[in-house]
């Protein structure tokens, strides 16, 4: 696999080794050997079925989750295996944040308590210290203007694309490395998404995000670099602009030509 | 935290655990083949036996399970097979709630119902409050067993030109069939062990049943008149009525169990 | 036909309902309000009323669910949570609980009265008088067949009931909401603490209830251990009676028309106790779980 050469001298955020993981006695991932590069949008792209969600589940430690799971090689965050028998993956998901496909706000918590959640999680009690990363995650999110008068109200109380901006809030509000998005929009509609895409290439200035998505235009839109995988492996990885006009596998190509789903 | 998960659990098995070692500590001695064979003793006479609660609860459980097997059938097709109509709905929600009801009140609905009138306690009296109790459980179990039949599998029978009510009864009940046999066996189970409905409803007699509307012996009855009552030789007995009575219900259980096995439906063995 | 069978149902419900208020017609007529407000209960002088009664169904229920929810709720989480990892023991542990619902609750009294009572008098409760032994709570002589006892064998029979109800409530809460809870960097525990139970709350309190009504209804295992003393308690370790072992221990007593429709209108009582419980319980459950019928 090459790198692409503006990614030659650079350390990766995060770079998996061998990964494979799958349920049971099946393989979704067979063998993904990729380097994210830091604070830029990776996009992680392909057909169903190719183990892109399984993938990006396996960085934060989420995959082992479902009973059954199997993970085997080594994912490398700042160069320390993640997967390695001393590590406490609780302290590997604090580092890392993630947004799921359908908005996910707690429905107990007011829109306050959902986005200082990780933050009361770790034990802080400091009311201004709350406060403080309250409101400055729900600006990172593009959602203080929307609900600064109404912190108290349900999480549940919001729509579709401000709960998701939501639970960006609260990801970002344990101020992780890098942020997980498993296609983040798919649930919600193009103004909402507009807004979610622009959020997404502001973030990238303080962390590194991989995003899933399976919307060719919207990889285009907002990654930096893009990731093809094609039935658990890693078919290529280049910056985005290049990997769409001038592929250089066939699978790739077919795939961006629209030849198969 | 988990400590207190686990000790939660230890808790709710612990006292399982007595219960059947003591049942069976204690009830052992009174089994023989007597006891199955004879009436209850005298007080501080031997053991005797429990033949007048066995053939009691037969009589009793049989003819309740005649009445409820239709009924709760019935219902629990008209559930399963109608569920939009409103009807379905409140008959539902009540079948849930007499399924919860304190079995007492029942005995006394039907005192007032039977005994009252007929100016006598009786086996018939008993068995109508049995088959009450009953009713809710295999009601519900039909329902559930025959929703899990494949709506396609309807639909190619009446797409054949079979009418909807043979529908019914020829494909969705031989396929669900199994689940059916459940819930009757859990309503036998339940009606076997309850007590209090009995007590108002069939009262109690030392002897194997004498006629439908005469006062009938059970074996819980006899659990309870004879374990009350102080006699360290009719505790005994009480004890090994109490063994029989498990013993019963574990193979009435077991058989539930490999109905299941044998076929999911999809239904949790419990009463 | 099957219709009828359903109407059926609905018109047993009915037909108990205005059975037992017909029959205790004679004895609303006589005694009005202070039926449950008087503490009288005597053949002799033609009084009946239940107060005492009605304080003990309420003790004993409220000692059933106090001992018995966080028992069960605890059996729940490690079945539904923490048994995601170890299959097989978690299957075996479920029959073990679902069994314990099984057995019939007139063994449960024999049990009681011959095994636990004795061990109550001569263990549990002399400590719990020694610690807690404020007037009205632990005074009193153990006698082993008292409220305490009576709670402590409810506590016992309810907890399959909770546990399995809790059981489904909990695997109803959706997955979306423990990852979002795990992916802020959370332990096990604290995703139960924090997503799964305040999600399934008003579910839980449902099962609480539905074990609420199965204690005030239940009868047998009661009567062997509650000592059967139709005074008013003056303590836990005071004998005493509830709505339901009032019922099987004067059925004997019962020889005129107004004693024996004091006896009708003590099954009106808990009939409409039990009503109440059961659709307030079904309400909640039923919201959480979202389908027209739940098992219990």
């Amino acid at each position: 696999m090459s790198i692409p050469t503006s990614l030659s001298g650079v350390q990766p955020k995060f770079e998996t080794k061998g990964l494979k993981a799958g349920f049971g006695s099946t393989w979704v991932l067979n063998g993904i050997d990729l380097k994210i590069p830091p604070n830029r949008v990776t996009a992680v792209m392909g057909p169903s079925g190719c183990g892109k969600t399984t993938f990006v589940r396996c960085l934060n430690r989420l995959h082992e989750l479902t009973p059954g799971a199997v993970v085997e090689g080594e994912a490398l965050l700042d160069g320390e295996d993640i997967y390695d028998r001393r590590v406490d993956p609780v302290a590997v998901r604090r580092r890392i944040g993630m947004v799921f496909q359908k908005p996910n706000p707690f429905p107990t918590m007011s829109i306050y308590h959902n986005v200082v959640a990780g933050l009361t999680l770790n034990g802080e009690r400091d009311k201004k210290k709350l406060d403080l990363a309250a409101e400055n995650s729900l600006r990172g999110a593009y959602l203080w203007d929307e609900v600064k008068d109404k912190l108290r109200d349900s999480g549940a109380s919001l729509s579709g694309g401000q709960q998701q901006r939501l639970c960006i809030a609260r990801a970002l509000a344990v101020e992780p490395e890098v942020i997980l998005m498993d296609e983040p929009c798919s649930a919600l509609d193009p103004t909402a998404t507009a807004k979610i895409e622009e959020l997404i290439t502001q973030l990238k200035r303080d962390y590194t995000i991989i995003i899933v998505t399976h919307n060719l235009q919207q990889a285009s839109r907002v990654a930096d670099y893009t990731a093809f995988f094609y039935l658990g492996k890693l078919i290529e990885f280049d910056e985005t602009a290049p990997l769409f006009e001038n592929p250089k596998e066939e699978l790739t190509e077919r795939y961006i030509t629209g030849k198969f789903g | 935290m988990k400590a207190l998960i686990l000790l939660s659990v230890a808790i709710a098995v612990i006292p399982l655990f007595f219960v059947t070692a003591d049942v069976v500590v204690e009830g052992l001695p009174a089994i023989s083949w007597a006891f199955f064979t004879k009436n209850p003793p005298s007080p501080l006479a031997g053991y005797g036996g429990i033949l007048n609660g066995i053939e009691g609860s037969l009589l009793m459980v049989g003819m309740g399970t005649l009445i409820a097997v239709p009924l709760g059938v019935g219902a629990g097709i008209y559930f399963s097979e109608w569920p939009e109509s409103r009807l379905s709905f409140l008959s539902s929600f009540t079948n849930d709630v007499l399924a919860e009801f304190p079995t007492i009140v029942i005995g006394l609905f039907v005192y007032a119902l039977v005994v009252a009138p007929t100016r006598t306690f009786s086996a018939v009296a008993g068995a109508v409050a049995l088959a009450i109790i009953m009713l809710p459980i295999i009601a519900r179990t039909t329902e559930e067993s025959l929703k899990i039949v494949p709506v396609t599998l309807r639909e190619a029978s009446m797409a054949l030109g079979i009418p909807r009510w043979k529908t019914i009864f020829r494909v969705v009940i031989s396929t669900g069939k199994s689940g059916l046999a459940t819930g009757i066996l859990l309503g036998i189970a339940r009606a076997t062990g309850e007590t209090a409905p009995l007590i108002v409803t069939a009262g109690y007699l030392n002897f194997p049943p004498t006629g439908l509307f005469q006062q009938t012996g059970s074996v819980p009855y006899i659990i309870y008149n004879f374990g009350t009552a102080g006699y360290p030789n009719w505790t005994t007995v009480a004890w090994g009525a109490a063994l029989v009575l498990v013993a019963f219900m574990l193979i009435l259980n077991l058989s539930v169990k490999f109905f299941i096995g044998r076929r999911s439906t999809g239904i949790r063995a419990e009463i | 036909m099957v219709g009828a069978a359903a109407i059926g149902i609905v018109a047993l419900l009915i037909g108990l309902g205005i059975e037992l208020t017909s029959g205790s017609w004679l004895s609303i007529r006589t005694f009005g309000l202070s039926f449950v407000t008087g503490s009288t209960w005597n053949s002799v002088i033609d009084t009946y009323e239940v107060f005492p009664a009605l304080v003990g169904t309420l003790t004993a229920s409220a000692i059933a669910l106090l001992l018995g929810v966080p028992v069960g709720l605890g059996v729940a989480i490690f079945l539904s949570e923490r048994a995601r990892g170890i299959r097989a023991g978690a299957t075996a542990l479920g029959s073990l609980v679902e069994l314990l619902a099984a057995v019939p609750s007139v063994i449960y009294g024999l049990w009681g009265l011959i095994v636990l009572a004795p061990f109550m008098r001569d263990y549990i409760e002399p400590t719990l008088k020694s610690v807690l032994g404020i007037p009205g709570l632990f005074s009193g002589t153990p006698i082993g067949t008292d409220l305490f006892t009576a709670g402590v064998i409810l506590a016992i029979m309810i907890i399959p009931t909770i546990s399995a109800v809790s059981r489904d409530i909990l695997n109803a809460v959706p997955n979306s909401q423990r990852e979002a809870m795990y992916s802020l960097g959370a332990t096990d525990w604290e995703v139960v603490r924090k997503a799964v139970l305040p999600y399934a709350r008003s579910g839980i309190f449902g099962a609480t209830i539905l074990g609420l009504g199965r204690a005030v209804g239940e009868t047998m295992a009661v009567t062997f251990v509650i000592g059967n003393n139709i005074n008013l308690p003056h303590s836990l370790l005071s004998p005493g009676a509830t709505l339901t072992t009032l019922i099987v221990n004067q059925f004997g007593n019962t020889f005129d028309p107004l004693s024996e429709s004091a006896l009708v209108e003590v099954g009106l009582v808990l009939f409409l106790l039990a009503l109440v419980i059961n659709i307030l319980a079904r309400l909640l459950v039923w919201r959480m779980t979202r389908s027209t019928r739940f098992r219990v």
